[in-house]
């Protein structure tokens, strides 16, 4: 450990959450970007409905708290967590999907436990969790990545689908040669294949895959990858659950890899398809419903990826990153009270 | 113990059993998923619990202490399995789809409790008043969270009220608003449990008021002491 002495006067600098949230949200921004050109218009349509909605409601709800409601509303993090319902939510769902999800992160998940920095739950995740739970067609229903089918919906046409609840199908039926929009992801494809008797090899050809990896999915998530390296190298964030869960979901996916090819998805894939990069590096490191010290971080990161491959393995939905996140808040207090730093100086009595 | 108007008050409001004392929470958060469902429970539980009061309240003076509660537990099962057959026979429907809630309402605290805490104390009368306050608070409650949960959950009021009313009532379902999609938390379990919360901060929120609007009690005269001695 370097110590480095500076003489005096030493310059403090306050970061501000601001400042924090306003720069997690463009080390965000490539990715989003990245998704915006997969899945068209409407990814970028849910984002900009979220963040809008989840000001709002902040604004709604600080003032029913008669709390002041600049300061707070500017510190961004509802902004954030409207991103990352929209993110999370597919392009073409309607409306309403990101603004029960959003309204009900905001104002249950985050406001009832008190505000920033009270909520045991990550706001983002039970918005989705809730979401998949009482909409489970919306929100399975995922646009087919470009490059993997014919689904360029023109910026009127999605915002006919979003607003008006215009089926995609209705839009798009004259068009000739016209075989569907929606595809299954990448993990919802090898889990239908699997039950249905195929082997990986035999799912991997499956038209949403191409060399190995989900079309769209696996650029998607090298982009969020980029964001999350400029996190760390910001150092908004560091490093130990991030890493910790890319470790932990790498060396189970290795395991069940090596044991049965056949049958388990290999450890690359499990990395690069789902949510697995935004929500190492977003969700999971959200300060407020993490663990704190580093042990615990390690824990905490480590136990996301043991359950997420549980859940996508052996459990009943695709992807699991917003289960296995709640799950490990619920458990952050209780590693927290654990694993207490040692004072320095101490040694651990014999 | 008290007047009628205090039992009346305690149990719609002060001391209600589903939104105070949280008895009864199981048929609570399963069965109101509509509003008939929970009408239709709560009626039975309020048919077992005056039942109950009046019978509790007439044997109580020959029951001997030690074996009071196993006495109270029969009384209630037996009125429990005869809500129960004559709800097979006349509303088969609502029979179907309470299903198990029925039966247990044997094991719903609220009845017990009032037969501990009350029936077993009082006269014949205050105890069956005492029942009918407790049964219809809990039915509001019922009421208010199945209303909420229906038009939350499918758009709709009074849906199914024919399972319950007969086949005239199928015209009452009011229709909110027409949905392709059911909102699926607020019919499960767990958006019971939410908006039994929200219910509760409400009741919160209107004791409060009332404490407000109440006017402060008059300040104790404070006792001045009076000089009896002059300085000169």
């Amino acid at each position: 450990m370097a110590f480095k002495l500076a003489s005096s006067p030493h310059i403090n600098t306050s970061v501000q959450t601001s400042t924090i949230m306003l720069k997690v949200m463009a080390c965000a921004l490539p990715g989003v970007m990245v998704q915006c050109y997969f899945f068209g218009w409407g990814a970028i349509i849910q984002v900009l409905l979220s963040i809008a909605v989840a000001m709002a409601t902040e604004a709604a709800v600080l003032s029913l708290r008669k709390r002041p409601v600049w300061p707070t509303l500017s510190d961004n993090s509802a902004a954030l967590t409207g991103l990352l319902v929209g993110v999370a939510i597919p392009a073409l769902a309607p409306w309403w999907v990101s603004v029960i999800g959003v309204v009900f992160a905001i104002l249950v998940v985050k406001h009832l436990y008190g505000g920033l920095g009270n909520n045991i739950f990550n706001p983002a995740m039970a918005a989705y969790v809730m979401l998949l739970i009482s909409f489970p067609l919306q929100m399975t229903t995922w646009v087919a990545p470009a490059g993997a089918a014919l689904n360029d919906v023109s910026l009127l046409a999605s915002l006919q689908i979003i607003f008006q609840g215009v089926s995609p199908a209705e839009v798009l039926a004259y068009r000739a040669g016209f075989d569907g929009m929606s595809m299954a992801t990448p993990l919802d494809a090898i889990k239908t294949s699997l039950s249905t008797g195929l082997t990986i090899n035999e799912a991997l050809e499956k038209p949403t895959f191409e060399n190995g990896f989900g079309i769209g999915w696996v650029w998607i998530n090298v982009a969020y990858l980029f964001g999350g390296l400029c996190m760390l190298k910001l150092k908004l964030i560091r490093w130990h659950i991030s890493g910790a869960v890319i470790f932990s979901l790498f060396v189970c996916a290795s395991i069940g890899y090596l044991l049965s090819p056949d049958t388990h998805t290999g450890p690359l894939l499990h990395l690069f398809s789902g949510a697995t990069m935004i929500a190492a590096f977003f969700i999971a490191t959200d300060p407020v419903t993490a663990a704190t010290s580093v042990k615990g971080r390690l824990l905490f990161g480590a136990l996301i990826g043991v359950l997420v491959y549980s859940i996508r393995s052996f459990g009943g939905y695709p992807d699991a990153f917003a289960f296995a996140i709640l799950l490990a808040n619920l458990c952050a207090p209780f590693i927290d009270y654990y694993v207490k730093p040692r004072a320095y100086g101490h040694r651990a009595s014999r | 113990m008290s007047n009628y108007r205090d039992i009346a008050w305690q149990g719609l409001w002060k001391n209600n059993p589903g939104l105070v004392q949280l008895l009864g929470l199981c048929p609570l958060l399963a069965v109101t998923a509509t509003l008939t469902n929970a009408i239709g429970l709560g009626l039975a539980t309020l048919v077992v619990l005056v039942g109950s009061n009046i019978l509790v309240s007439l044997v109580r003076d020959y029951v001997p202490k030690e074996i009071r509660i196993p006495v109270f537990v029969m009384i209630i099962a037996a009125l429990v399995t005869c809500v129960q057959l004559l709800i097979n026979a006349y509303a088969y429907g609502l029979y179907l789809s309470l299903g198990i809630f029925l039966p247990l309402i044997v094991t719903n605290c609220v009845i017990i409790g009032r037969a501990e805490a009350f029936a077993s104390r009082n006269t014949v009368s205050k105890a069956a008043f005492d029942g009918l306050m407790m049964g219809l608070g809990f039915t509001l409650v019922l009421m208010m969270l199945g209303a909420c949960r229906e038009i939350l959950g499918q758009g709709t009021l009074f849906d199914g009220a024919n399972l319950l009313l007969g086949e005239w009532a199928a015209d009452l379902t009011i229709h909110f608003w027409q949905v392709d999609t059911n909102f699926l938390l607020a019919m499960l379990p767990p958006g019971a449990f939410i908006a039994m919360g929200f219910l509760i901060a409400a009741k919160n929120i209107i004791d409060d008021k009332i404490a407000a609007h109440r006017p402060a009690p008059e300040p104790e005269q404070a006792v001045t002491r009076v000089r009896i001695t002059k300085v000169s």
